[in-house]
Formats: C-alpha cells, structure tokens, sequence
C-alpha cells in the first residue's frame, strides 16, 4: 500500500500514462486525418452543388444522396478563383486550393474589420481575400454560374453558406447553409428544402442596384421579386439571413466583384 | 455488496439501477441531443463504447494507481478514449459528428462514465468492469432512444429522418409541438420515464 502510494510511484505512474494516453490520441488523430480532410472537402463540394442546384438538375436528388463518384464528376464543373473583396479583382498569384478563407477571417493581417455598415452581418472581421465558385458546364462557352460564401450572425450561431448566382448575376439559383447552431425546427428551418427553394429566381439586387434580397416577417407577398417567407418563430434568424445576404451583395462584399465580373463578361461568356 | 455476476452488471442498469432514471446522472447530453432519433443512437454507442473500454483500462491499473492522484489519472484514460471516438466519427459518421458537434467531446464530463470508473471498475476485475461499462451505457442509451423517440416524432413528425406525421409547412396536417424540440421537453419525458418506472418499482423511491 505504502509502496504504491510513493511519490516515486505516483510520478512514474502519472508519466507513463501520459505517454501511453498521448501515443494512443496521436496514432488515432494522424491516422484518421486524412479520412476527416476528405469528408470535409465532400462536404463543402456537396454544398456547393447543392447551392447551385447542380445535383437536383442532373440527378432529382439533393447531393447528400449522391454517391462519391457522382459528386467528383459533378463538381468537375466547377472551377475555384480567389477574390481580392476591395477591388474585385480576381487574385491570380495564390493558390485557391490552399487557401483556406475562414482562417484568413480569423487572422489579422488576412482580414479586415467589418465597421459600421447598413447591413450588419453581426461577425466582426471578414477575410481580405474571398473564394469563389464559377460553374460551367461541359461544352458551353463561359459560366452560369457563380456561388459566393456568405456567412453572419443568426440567433445562437454564425450561420454558413453558399449564395449561387445565375449568369446575369442579378438572380438567385439557390442558398444554403452548410454550417449552423440553429434551434431545430425554428432556426434550424433554413435546411428546410421547401424554404429553400423560394430562393430561386428571387432577385438579389432591385433596379436601382441595391441589395434588396429579404426574407420576410410573415408570408412574402406574391410577386414580390426580392422577399422569400419568414421562418415562423425565427424572427432573429430570418432577420439574420436578411443582413448577412444584403451585406455580401453590397459594396462592402461582392459588390466590386460582381460589377468587375458584369463589365468584362462579355468578353469571357458567349451568353 | 453480494457477489455480481457477469449478467447481473449488465441487466441491472437497464431498469433496476438506470444511471439516468435511478441515479440521476448524465441529464446535460440527455437534453442536448435527444431531438432526433440518429443522433441519439449515435450518442449512445458512444457513451458504451467510452464507459466500457474506460473501465475496462481504470480496472486493468487499479492497483497501481496512487490514491492520491486516482481521479485525474481516470480522467485521463476517459478523456483520451473520448478523443478516440471523436475522432473516429469524424473519420467515418461525418454527418452525424456534424450534428452531435461538441457533446462527443462533452462524454469526458459525462457523470456517468466517471462514477463507472470510480464507483465499479476501481474495485472489481476487468471483465466485469467491462460488461459494467456496457451495462451502464446501454442503460443510458435506453433513456435517450425512449426521449428521441416522443421528440422526434412529436417536434419534427418523422422517426429516424422518415415521415410519419407530415407536417402542415411541408402540405400535411400535423402542427409540429415546438417545444419538443427545445431541451426542456427532454424534462418533462425523464420526468414521466422516472414517474413510470418507480410507479412500476415502488422500491426506487426514496425515503422522503
């Protein structure tokens, strides 16, 4: 009794768990590690895809449902540019496949501050420079699409996710969140694929070029071009989505952009 | 205590000496992922897996472990078991680790697990500390299946992601009870669970 109670014991047995327990956490983490790297590129590919209707429009199935194989032949349409969010101009001297945009927002010199701005998406920093998603499809002359990350504060969590834009840039394909904290069933409503689909053919921006994409307090009036329906008890939510898209669409966002892109279009797209 | 037997430790945290119902133990992660049947399920092969292998690890050690630092050496083992399995469902349930976020790493602080290893494996043979594990868990899971079950169905209408009562947002008639789908209903269900079961064992309620 005495013998295990010693304090050589006790600091021998304390170190030779340690080393054990942090051996099998090692062998575990960098074992798995590349399986976990995968899943979350298949994920961020499958919600694109799904951002941009690609998965519902070749197979009538949300990706989740695709296999792996299917998703890699889909998301071969798309091709990733990295954004300077100032001056719009697509960054070429970057590799985009390892940039990693939500660390560059969590890193002071690859970030700025988010100040007062009309629209508040509710998170303090975003990152200097954005990723974005141009998707073509095989034989056509130029993109269809483009699909923006976007992410701001709801209720409880930072909600995430994928904007898709038609060729004109205007109108929305689709929305979806890939990342949130929602109340299930209230907030967490925004997977709702029926609420999803409102989204399409809604117009981002209203004539004069501002950001007037809405998610409504109640049932959106018909033909209103610009407002989706409310989340019914998720006013701070809605509210959320409301601001977190109107801030992208600004100036402040992809504005710079989006104007760049519709100017030199022409000269990239045939459509 | 009399002499446990293997089947004893395992079908006795069931009902008789549920860590939940019983003990009281292992409320938080009850609430917090108990709104979908998956989840739970997931949740709970989790807890087996960590409550049995951690006591089958803190009972293998018992007696070398120093009284003096007995605690932190179990958390140890459990907390590194825990990353294990976090890990392990980020490998291959993706998805499901999404959704149980941090509450797989929150196992660690699973009363639970703790009191398994302090309260049986630290004086019982490894064997039996395992199937104790397990017996625990299971105990555990029941609970969770048994309050995923009124959540899901009555919060979201479906069981296991199908549809069973369509709801009136997606065209069908039922209006979903939101409070389902809030932790304090998981409340009310263990509430009526313990209700149910000590007005079936008059012998589970305590002296007043």
């Amino acid at each position: 009794m005495s013998q295990r109670d010693s304090t050589v014991n006790t600091l021998l047995t304390a170190t030779i768990l340690c080393v054990v327990c942090s051996l099998v956490v090692s062998v575990a983490a960098v074992g798995l590690k590349g399986k976990q790297e995968e899943n979350k590129m298949l994920d961020r590919q499958k919600n694109i895809l799904d951002a941009a209707g690609l998965s519902i429009g070749e197979y009538g199935k949300p990706a989740s449902e695709l296999s792996k194989a299917q998703i890699e032949e889909l998301y071969a349409w798309v091709s990733e540019e990295l954004v300077d969010l100032e001056t719009g101009q697509i960054v070429k001297d970057m590799d985009p496949a390892d940039y990693d945009p939500r660390e560059a927002a969590d890193k002071v010199d690859t970030s700025t501050e988010i100040g007062e701005v009309p629209y508040d998406p509710g998170v303090s920093r975003r990152e200097k420079v954005a990723k974005v998603y141009f998707v073509t499809k095989p034989g056509t002359d130029g993109f269809q699409q483009v699909v923006l990350p976007v992410y701001g504060k709801g209720l409880w969590s930072t909600l995430y996710g994928y904007l898709a834009l038609k060729g004109d840039l205007e109108t929305i394909q689709g929305l979806t969140f890939y990342e949130h904290a929602e109340t299930p069933g209230l907030g967490g409503e925004v997977d709702n694929p029926a609420w999803k689909a409102q989204w399409e053919d809604q117009k981002l921006y209203d004539e004069n070029g501002q950001p007037a994409a809405l998610v409504y307090k109640g049932t959106a009036p018909p033909g209103n071009p610009y407002a989706v329906d409310g989340l019914s008890g998720a006013t701070i939510t809605s509210r959320g989505v409301t601001n977190l898209l109107r801030y992208w669409a600004s100036e402040d966002g992809y504005g710079p952009f989006l104007s760049q892109l519709k100017n030199g279009k022409s000269k990239t797209s045939g459509s | 205590m009399a002499e446990r037997t293997t089947k004893s430790v395992i079908v006795d945290p069931l009902v008789d000496n549920n860590p939940i119902a019983l003990q009281i133990l292992g409320i938080c992660s009850a609430l917090a992922v108990t709104t979908k049947m998956e989840t739970s399920i997931v949740m709970a092969v989790a807890v087996i897996a960590v409550t049995a292998f951690s006591n089958l690890a803190v009972s293998a050690i018992r007696s070398y472990i120093p009284s003096s630092i007995r605690i932190i050496v179990q958390m140890t083992v459990i907390a590194s078991l825990v990353i294990v399995v976090d890990q392990f469902l980020k490998a291959y349930f993706f998805d499901i680790s999404k959704q149980l976020s941090v509450f797989v790493g929150l196992i660690i602080t699973n009363c639970i697990v703790m009191g398994r290893a302090e309260g049986f494996a630290m004086k019982n043979g490894p064997w039996l500390s395992f199937w104790d594990g397990i017996g625990n868990g299971l105990g555990y899971g029941l609970v969770l299946l048994f309050v995923a079950f009124f959540r899901e169905l009555f919060g979201s209408g479906t069981l296991m992601g199908y549809v069973i009562l369509p709801l009136d947002r997606n065209g069908g008639w039922y209006n979903p009870n939101n409070l389902m789908l809030l932790p304090p209903s998981a409340f009310f269900l263990i509430g009526f669970l313990i209700w149910l079961i000590r007005a079936y064992k008059p012998e589970q309620i305590e002296e007043s």
